[in-house]
């Protein structure tokens, strides 16, 4: 018996219900025989009244089973129930536009990009089990993401992973960041999926609540998308993939849905554990089975495992289903049925077959070495028209009796009250633009130099080299390019571009002008090289929607970002809400982090950020003002946060990428660098360390101070480099398209970053700056030269050929450029 | 001429090697891992990738597949074998090549460009080369720090069977920088860094990845034309 004092919790409690019967579980005909029977559903985190929905929705009370099923799926991460209102916005302003082949409410979205080809992307977060266990949290979260480009019909082709961690000289941060970005490689890695860019932000707000986003994009023929409705009456349903275990019970009620307290750490058994060998057997079987049209329906499972997949095609069709769910393939054999429900197992699909392909579809399955076994079938809808029933048993107790839609769609939608936080105004008022600058040449060379060593600005090579980059042989710009850039097709060198940015500095500032900065951002990076930007996923980020200033936060964003969406005339296509990223009374700063695609007609006209060739002109884009507050600047040399972000201007934006297109496709540009977080002084530093090439750059005496030009974030900003002989043609380009243009430099042959009458910075100053910070906080290569090497038993070491790692980066990039 | 490109489950550069030796002018052919038929192909890459998970042990399992029993055989008699990377790791496990790759000294999976050192030519992969010729080729691995005994070292130096060693930098602290070796015919070479990542301007950091591909099919023209394979002594 259980008393006050051990009285479990979350899904331990429904186990306190099945126990209770000595004769098996809890069934539908015991919930009828004792409908008064007190059930744990607080503890799920369901409210009186949504219990009270349940028992009317089903006209008795819920078995365990489905309790717990009803929990899953009427969570703030499953139903979307806090956001769903304001996600309208995204329907109602979605621009005119023919490339979209799914949208939102689907696993992700696809565009189609050739008269064969179609991509579909998706960010994601996986921020709480980041935290409560990195290497699987964020393993898991790569995986899970992949899955659901590969329930689309595609086969995916690369990765990306937005991150965002607290004060980088915290201890815990050293705990987490070393262990989310080993998941991430060791996951993608293993899956053979190259790793083509992303962020890395430290922010004290996020110390207790990472945000570990990830994002995945995948590649199909038109006409392999895949659907997920469990169509057609006496079809097969098929589990395939990995076994199914204890892990990740109650991922998405308990960790995802509700703020974290002290007993985080104890959630452990609530995050999932990664198998990325069986994911890449998974891929392969998937689109085996595509390819020979095997398939009637699919569906990834994830975050509410198998509650989730069943419901959810079922739904989608209005048809019913009969499950058995002994059937299911265990990890252990002792598995309660409600476990067998909830646990979020990872590398698992499950499939809607016809019965005459079933026997096919488990060959290609032993082909792979993966697991397959029909668990169910697919029941009629109601003679009326009315959707089908879902029907659970286990070992002839029926433990499951409901209507799919009840759980998949009907869940609470919640209207919650919003607020302007109280401090805002105060917040705005104490603008930036009036903190003591630097003002002589000295000042602001020192300013430079601590700037690019700063953690959000320093470079991210200790992190970004963990992932591998290559596999696939089509990744054309990898970080720290602006972009990711792959290509898709050998034949016509058909190619993408993504890019994924967000500023929670800005957002917690205006989260309206936030959200637009965000996009403009991506929208930016995806056009400076040269693609054009044709689509968005976001991920949204954000503390407890119970608390009304967060709620006003995600209103404000989610409008900045619909209404930016409609002037950039790209549609969001799909992505996710991240709710309860706080600790205590603590949220996070509003995050939305947006990803942009961009399309090449000929990717072998991408333009990469870096100087390769001195002598040849630097032209800045865009128009500069004093625009600090928000900035970076602001953040490292004097701790501040207020003022208003830098205005964004989506025409301007709009103007920007146009011209960069066209600059491409003329083959005028050489370089090509956005500017955004640090301003000039972050690209220029970027763009002269990739090859070794420095530069020398002027300022006009009638503009903005040398300081403001160097460091101001306004936006819709560009620096290109110009080989001479093409300066006319861009100039007048430029003016075609109304984007203002200044000449303010050259590179140069000397190895040096110079800025005229202030100060001069060799290359290798610049460069010790900006690369050691990471190796120094979390350790790297230095800190192993130490440690004993290997030891050669016997031989004397000869010279030079002594196992050494070297202290020094060797220079990046190689001898060749097309 | 037919170049055979494994794939064994969880192999992931296997597409790459294959785009790779039909760009050098080959003809590629997939090999099944559970199909001993090599199907008359004239060379056999083993691909990167993580071959059964790396469960056990990276490439132990690999090892046993009904494709490595024929491979080994005919590696034996002769037939020209790449192992890049898992390959390579499979090819030690084989005992095909001497030593074990283990877990990079800084125990962190490591992507970089990497320049290296083609010091041995006269095999059946590195013909194309020209001794002492700095290539660069990417590397990317977790497990990548070759070991071996002093004994075996010294003989792999005296014998002139490093074929490439690691310069400007040890990515994986390989003992004497060692990132490739071949076997004493010089038919089989495994190699860390992925010469097949490193075969068009647009995707890699140069063109050197090509060379090992070109050199393969240098040896079997002189084969064909001479007899005998480039790989024995030159």
């Amino acid at each position: 018996m259980t008393t006050q004092q051990d009285k479990p919790s979350g899904f331990a409690a429904t186990d306190v219900l099945v126990n209770k019967f000595e004769d098996g579980p809890d069934t539908v005909e015991k919930a009828e025989k004792a409908p008064d029977e007190l059930q744990p559903f607080a503890d799920l985190g369901l409210k009186d009244d949504e219990y009270a929905k349940i028992r009317e929705i089903l006209g008795r009370r819920p078995t365990a089973s489905e309790l717990a099923m009803y929990s899953i799926m009427w969570s703030e991460h499953c139903s979307y129930k806090s956001s769903k209102v304001h996600l309208r916005e995204f329907v109602a302003k979605v621009p005119k536009n023919t490339r979209m082949l799914a949208g939102i409410g689907e696993n992700a979205g696809v565009v189609q990009v050739s008269d064969d080809l179609a991509v579909t992307f998706k960010v994601e977060s996986h921020n709480h089990p980041s935290y409560v266990e990195p290497y699987q949290g964020a393993a898991t979260g790569v995986g899970g993401i992949v899955r659901d480009i590969l329930a689309m019909g595609a086969r995916p082709i690369a990765v990306m992973d937005p991150l965002r961690f607290g004060a980088a000289d915290h201890p815990d941060t050293a705990r987490v960041l070393p262990g989310v970005v080993a998941g991430i490689g060791g996951y993608g890695n293993c899956l053979g999926l190259p790793n083509i860019g992303g962020e890395i932000v430290f922010d004290p707000c996020y110390q207790g609540n990472p945000l570990v986003n990830a994002l995945s994009i995948g590649v199909m023929p038109v006409e392999r998308l895949q659907k997920k409705e469990a169509t057609g009456t006496g079809n097969i349903v098929v589990l395939m993939g990995a076994r199914t275990g204890r892990d990740g019970i109650g991922g998405v009620s308990v960790l995802a849905s509700a703020t974290f307290d002290e007993e985080a750490e104890q959630r452990r058994p609530s995050v999932q554990v990664g198998d990325p060998f069986m994911e890449k057997l998974l891929i392969e079987s998937c689109l085996e089975l595509y390819d020979a049209g095997l398939v009637s329906g699919i569906q990834d499972l994830g975050g509410a495992g198998l509650t989730c997949a069943l419901t959810e095609t079922a739904a989608a069709a209005g048809t019913g289903m009969r499950v058995w769910l002994e059937r299911v393939p265990l990890r252990e054999a002792s598995m309660s049925p409600t476990e067998i429900l909830a646990s979020e197992s990872q590398e698992r699909m499950l499939l809607i077959v016809t019965p005459e392909n079933l026997e096919a579809v488990l060959k290609v399955a032993e082909k792979w070495g993966v697991w397959a076994t029909a668990i169910g079938e697919v029941t009629p809808a109601g003679a009326d028209g009315t959707p089908g029933r879902l029907l659970i048993t286990w070992n002839d107790h029926v433990v499951v009796d409901v209507p799919p839609g009840s759980l998949a769609d009907d869940g609470p939608v919640y209207d919650r009250p919003m607020r302007e936080p109280s401090d805002l105004i105060l917040l705005q008022a104490d603008r930036a633009e009036t903190l003591h600058r630097p003002s002589t040449g000295d000042e602001l060379r020192e300013t430079v130099l601590r700037m690019i060593a700063s953690p959000n600005l320093c470079d991210k090579t200790w992190v970004t080299e963990q992932y591998d980059r290559y596999v696939l042989g089509n990744t054309v710009l990898a970080q720290p390019e602006d972009s990711g850039v792959l290509r898709l097709d050998e034949v016509t060198n058909l190619g993408v571009a993504l890019s994924v940015d967000g500023n929670g500095r800005y957002a917690r500032l205006d989260p309206y002008e936030g959200a637009k900065l965000a996009l403009a951002e991506s929208y930016r990076n995806v056009a400076v090289t040269g693609a054009e930007p044709i689509a968005v996923s976001d991920c949204l980020n954000f503390g407890s929607p119970e608390d009304p200033a967060v709620m006003w936060q995600f209103a404000q964003a989610v409008r900045g970002l619909a209404d930016g969406c409609q002037q950039l005339g790209i549609p969001v296509t799909g992505g996710n809400v991240s709710f309860y990223n706080q600790t205590g009374a603590a949220a996070i700063h509003p995050t939305p982090v947006i990803g942009v695609l961009g399309l090449f007609d000929d990717v072998t006209r991408r333009i990469p950020m870096g100087f390769k060739n001195n002598g040849e002109l630097l032209f800045l884009l865009g128009e500069t003002r004093a625009e600090l507050s928000g900035s970076e600047w602001a953040w490292v040399t004097h701790d501040h946060l207020g003022g208003r972000p830098p205005k964004v201007d989506l025409a301007a934006e709009q103007a920007l990428g146009k011209l960069m297109a066209q600059a491409s496709k003329a083959a005028l540009v050489s370089a090509a660098h956005d500017l955004s977080d640090g301003g000039l002084a972050q690209v220029l530093v970027e763009s002269c360390l990739r090859h070794e090439v420095g530069a020398t750059v002027t300022f006009p005496a009638d503009g903005e101070s040398a300081f403001v030009q160097l460091f101001s974030e306004s936006a819709g900003r560009a620096l290109v480099a110009v080989p001479v002989g093409h300066e006319k043609a861009f100039v007048a380009l430029a003016a075609e398209f109304g984007v203002p243009i200044a000449q303010i430099g050259v590179t140069s042959p000397e190895a040096t970053l110079t800025v005229t009458d202030q100060f001069a910075i060799p290359l290798a100053e610049l460069r010790t700056a900006f690369t050691e910070t990471l190796p120094k906080l979390f350790g790297g290569s230095a800190e192993l030269v130490n440690r004993a090497a290997p030891v050669e038993v016997e031989a004397p070491v000869s010279e030079g050929r002594s196992v050494t790692l070297e202290l020094t980066e060797p220079k990046p990039g190689g001898p060749i450029e097309s | 001429m037919r170049i055979g490109v494994v794939t064994f489950p969880g192999s992931l550069d296997d597409g790459d090697a294959a785009r790779a030796a039909r760009i050098a002018g080959a003809e590629a052919v997939r090999l099944w891992h559970g199909d001993p038929d090599l199907h008359g192909v004239d060379a056999v890459v083993l691909p990167g990738g993580f071959s059964y998970g790396d469960y056990l042990r990276c490439g132990a399992i690999a090892r046993f597949a009904p494709v490595m029993e024929s491979i080994i055989d005919a590696a034996r008699g002769g037939l020209p074998v790449l192992g890049i990377c898992n390959g390579f790791q499979v090819l030690c496990e084989a005992h095909l090549l001497p030593g074990a790759l283990t877990r990079n000294q800084h125990l962190h999976f490591r992507n970089r460009d990497q320049w290296l050192k083609v010091e041995s030519t006269n095999t059946a992969w590195t013909n194309n080369f020209t001794g002492g010729q700095e290539i660069l080729i990417p590397v990317k691995n977790g497990e990548g720090c070759y070991v071996a005994d002093a004994k075996t070292l010294d003989a792999l130096e005296a014998e002139g069977r490093v074929i490439a060693r690691y310069v400007r930098g040890n990515p994986n602290g390989s003992q004497r920088d060692i990132a490739g070796i071949t076997n004493e015919a010089g038919n089989v070479v495994g190699i860390m860094p992925h010469p097949e990542h490193a075969v068009e301007a647009l995707t890699g950091p140069s063109l050197d990845g090509l060379g090992f591909f070109t050199s393969v099919l240098r040896a079997l023209a002189g084969a064909t034309a001479g007899g005998q394979l480039a790989g024995g002594q030159q």
